[in-house]
């Protein structure tokens, strides 16, 4: 009733190679993996195992030269008392900006995820969405306006006759400064400010995932809205916490472009990399001062991994 | 008759897992051909073997007397309709119904004149403009078989094609496919866990079990000669008796099969030469309609069912009451000796 | 949905936290209105266009959007390439190593952005490779394919494999599968990585800042501006735009997977 198939016509080399990759699917696997593993396996990790094994080379501080010996003074030099403020300083900062975007997002994340619904609730997410990845530089750059002498902030102060508690918080050693935008208060507010939305998107994954049965069970045993909270949402929502804080956490450490912009004087972490590599040319100090942070990410990592931070990822 | 498919000692093997263990089958040209089993017996990838989705461990897969080994899906002379239809949802239904027919480089005109042909096949025509998402299951069901018949196939290969219809649909599906399958003439390997479905479409039915076959045989003899306990069980119900009471009743057969609907339940009368009896308590009775079935206890503690059909039209009177204690009969014929262990 | 309302306390956090969130973007709008043409001051005196006029008359901006342009449709080029190589090779086959390639994708992001630009430009100054154009696109590529990867192996899982086995039944070979049913099925996804990729490059200072040499682009003209705060106006139309590039691609990159999800026709 049907032809006997045709004696297959020449075949192409391109159907060739399919027919060898189907036959094969680790060669074809294979093939897949190498560009990528090409960049990131060679390019990428090979870049950053060089930069980790400069940071035992040794730095001649009269010659400003750099020679190939092997020595652990630049991770020793980490420790010495300015180097340490500095770890110290950009350490408590990342902290306070976790712990305040925490708080900041918690809100906004509960109600997206309970309380809205339908367009409002993409509104919502595009309205954390577009803040998040709006220009990093602009934000600064926004802050610095805001910030600024005659500024809008200063403007909003004397319009509320503010000034007088503005004048106290300066005040305030370690928190304050001689101006809004020349403080630490101002550096943190930017810092969450530019962070805040990585913490508000996972924590709103995290409680978007808790079903609504849940609350009404736990209503329905007898709990008042506020020991539900307590004892159902607040748990469950730690996976979602840590793994926005890693974000906050990690770019807040890592940043050398707020700190220069706005703050009192004085390094972080950042722009201490930033320096010893450019204008002191100190490339393995620099490499040693990369350290630091990759070390405090991996204790931070493995804390949050225990909250199930990867899981909320 | 030609073979439409070939299987010889075929395993496949995942890691420490043996799908299927050293299978052999021989499916003829033309056949109704069902892989029957519980789900992980290994009849799905007995299918994707033949589909060349897979390629066996050990063994070779024959198709139309070719040795299969090695050749991708798209150089063999078999096509799939898939479990969840697997429509491509950004072509529309004409274009997924003529995609066999681009590939191999069919001129636009024609594909899509044969596209439409093939949907008048299955009752289609007006939809080809239609995405996949604007049709019903069965409506998708249908799309699936004539893109799957649009290459005229010699063999046609379905894993579970009916298993997301509701059970009308399903029905009439099942007879439609019957049906399509003698006006084509091709081979069917039809995959499913349902025995009824299996039973009633096929010509020859292999029951998997646990990576092997257990029985290759009709419906007919599968249901009538279950050669082992696990097929007697998977089709249809059925009573195996075992050790010393199969012993008793069928005299040297170590286990024994005997189907519900062939066992009554005694009222009195004196027992025939040519029967056997066992007592029991009645523990359940479910009015099915057609017919009742009766759940015993043995002494032995074993379950035991009856089913004693409702055929006669005047109000049943309830002989039965749980509790009781009744004797249930049958033909010594109706017993079946398997193969196996008797414990 | 939810038949309870939210509190006012709590209403009020949500909507003010969004209030904080736009409110600086918002300050960026209407400074690059602003008359004023030194200090920052608020409420803005007047409006006009004119900086507008100003700031496309200046070379100096010209080059460095003509250069972010260039650097971020290269890096999101190659990320496009990576990214799906990578999703294709990670979204079904078990294989060793499979978490570490996942985790190394990752890594781009997850360290902080001054690491992997130090890294490179140690191994750059090791190889001795001039910075340029070249090492800015290495590095924006490298943050960039994860992007891509993510949005690319997300849709993988969601395409049923059975569509590409189908294909292949059917008679088509790897590459007509490829052509016909992957790539189609694919391209929504792609395009969203490819404009998030580009929406990152283009705004990226922090690896930018190591590998770029004598070479500006954008957000480093900004950042030099800002040291050096002569022409406040430009620097102002320069940063409306720089972040109207970023959120574009965003909204753009958001109805393209959105229309995914509900294939089966809700929005139709």
């Amino acid at each position: 009733m049907r032809p006997a198939p045709a004696p297959r016509e020449s075949v192409s080399p391109l159907r060739q190679l399919a027919d060898v990759l189907y036959r094969r699917p680790n060669l074809y696997l294979a093939l897949l993996l190498v560009p990528p593993l090409l960049w990131f396996g060679v390019v990428y990790l090979g870049s950053l195992l060089g930069l980790l094994w400069q940071s035992f080379y040794t730095f001649d501080d009269f010659t400003m030269a750099v020679t190939p010996e092997l020595t652990l003074a630049n991770l020793k030099a980490l420790f010495q008392p300015a180097n340490f403020d500095i770890i110290l300083r950009t350490l408590a900062m990342a902290i306070a900006v976790t712990i305040a975007s925490a708080a900041l997002a918690f809100p906004i994340a509960y109600h997206m995820a309970r309380y809205t619904s339908g367009k409002t609730k993409a509104f919502f997410y595009i309205a954390v969405m577009l803040p998040m990845w709006a220009s990093y530089i602009v934000k600064a750059y926004a802050w610095t306006l805001l910030l600024a002498k005659g500024g809008v902030a200063q403007w909003f102060l004397e319009a509320l006759h503010l000034q007088p508690l503005l004048q106290f918080v300066l005040g305030i050693p370690g928190v304050g400064g001689s101006t809004l935008s020349t403080s630490h208060l101002g550096r943190f507010g930017v810092f969450v400010y530019i962070w805040l939305p990585f913490m508000i998107l996972p924590i709103q994954a995290a409680l978007e995932r808790l079903p609504p049965s849940l609350l009404q069970a736990s209503a329905d045993l007898g709990a008042t809205p506020w020991q539900t909270f307590r004892t159902v949402v607040l748990p469950l929502s730690v996976p979602g916490i840590a793994a926005g804080s890693i974000f906050t956490f990690s770019l807040t450490l890592g940043d050398f472009i707020v700190p220069q912009l706005i703050g009192p004087p004085g390094y972080f972490i950042g722009s201490m990399v930033y320096a010893q590599q450019g204008a002191i040319g100190n490339m393995p100090m620099a490499a040693a001062f990369t350290l630091v942070p990759i070390a405090l990410i991996a204790v931070y990592l493995s804390i949050v991994k225990r909250l199930g931070a990867f899981d909320a990822l | 008759m030609a073979s439409a498919v070939q299987f010889t000692e075929v395993s496949r093997i995942y890691g420490e897992v043996k799908a299927i263990d050293r299978v052999s089958i021989d499916i003829a040209d033309g056949e109704f051909f069902s892989l029957l089993g519980p789900s992980g017996s290994g009849k799905t990838t007995c299918l994707r073997l033949i589909a060349g989705f897979e390629q066996p461990s050990a063994g070779s897969v024959r198709i139309q007397g070719v040795e299969a080994a090695g050749l991708p899906p798209y150089q063999r002379d078999v096509n799939t309709v898939f479990q969840d239809y697997a429509l491509f949802p950004h072509m529309s239904v004409r274009d997924n119904v003529a995609y066999g027919l681009k590939v191999k480089g069919v001129a636009r005109a024609e594909r899509l004149g044969r596209a439409e042909e093939m949907l008048g096949m299955v009752a289609l025509s007006g939809l080809g403009g239609r995405k996949p998402a604007q049709l019903s299951g069965g409506q998708r069901q249908r799309v699936a078989l004539a893109r799957a018949l649009i290459n005229r196939p010699r063999v046609l290969l379905l894993d579970e094609p009916l298993g997301a219809l509701d059970l009308k649909l399903r029905e009439q599906m099942q007879s439609e496919l019957k049906k399509l399958q003698r006006q084509l003439g091709i081979t069917f390997i039809y995959v499913t866990h349902d025995q009824g479905e299996a039973l009633s479409m096929s010509d020859r039915v292999a029951v998997f079990n646990k990576g092997r076959i257990e029985q290759v045989d009709t419906p007919h003899n599968l249901y009538l000669r279950p050669v082992n306990a696990f097929v007697a069980e998977f089709v249809g119900t059925s009573n195996v008796l075992r050790g010393e009471l199969a012993q008793r009743m069928a005299g040297g057969a170590a286990l024994i099969s005997i189907r519900p609907e062939h066992i009554r339940l005694a009222g009195g009368e004196p027992l025939a030469t040519d029967e056997v009896e066992v007592d029991g308590l009645l523990h359940d009775i479910h009015f099915l309609g057609a017919a009742t079935r009766y759940e015993l206890q043995l002494e032995n503690g074993q379950r035991f069912t009856v089913y004693q059909s409702n055929d006669r039209c005047a109000p049943l009177a309830l002989a039965h009451r749980t509790g009781e204690r009744v004797t249930a009969r049958w033909p010594r014929a109706a017993m079946v000796p398997l193969q196996g262990e008797g414990l | 949905m939810h038949s309870e309302r939210a509190s006012w306390g709590l209403r009020i956090a949500a909507w003010g936290g969004l209030l904080f969130l736009h409110f600086p973007i918002l300050i960026i709008l209407i400074y690059a209105f602003s008359t004023e043409d030194a200090a920052f001051s608020f409420p803005p005196q007047g409006f006009t266009l004119r900086w507008f006029a100003v700031t496309f008359a200046r070379p100096d901006v010209l080059e460095a959007i003509r250069l972010s342009l260039q650097v971020a449709a290269l890096a999101t080029l190659i990320a496009m390439v990576l990214g799906t190589l990578a999703a294709a090779a990670l979204y079904r086959r078990d294989f060793f190593g499979k978490e570490g390639v996942s985790l190394l994708l990752i890594l781009p992001i997850a360290l902080p952005g001054i690491i992997t630009g130090l890294a490179l430009l140690a191994a750059f100054k090791q190889l001795g490779i001039e910075p340029g154009v070249f090492t800015i696109v290495v590095g924006h590529a490298t943050f960039c394919v994860v992007i891509v990867y993510n949005n690319v192996i997300a849709r993988f899982r969601r395409t049923s494999y059975s569509l590409i086995e189908a294909s292949m039944d059917l008679g088509a070979d790897g590459w007509q599968t490829f052509r016909y049913i992957i790539l189609p099925n694919l391209s929504s996804a792609l395009l969203a990585g490819g404009m998030l990729a580009f929406a990152l490059s283009f705004d990226e200072i922090i690896v930018t800042t190591f590998t770029a040499g004598h070479e500006k682009t954008l957000p480093i003209w900004l950042l030099n501006q800002l040291a050096r705060p002569r022409d406040v106006p430009v620097t102002n139309v320069v940063a409306m735009l720089v972040m109207l590039a970023t959120m574009l691609p965003i909204l753009i990159a958001y109805y393209l997977t959105k229309g995914g999800e509900g294939v089966a026709g809700s929005g139709k």
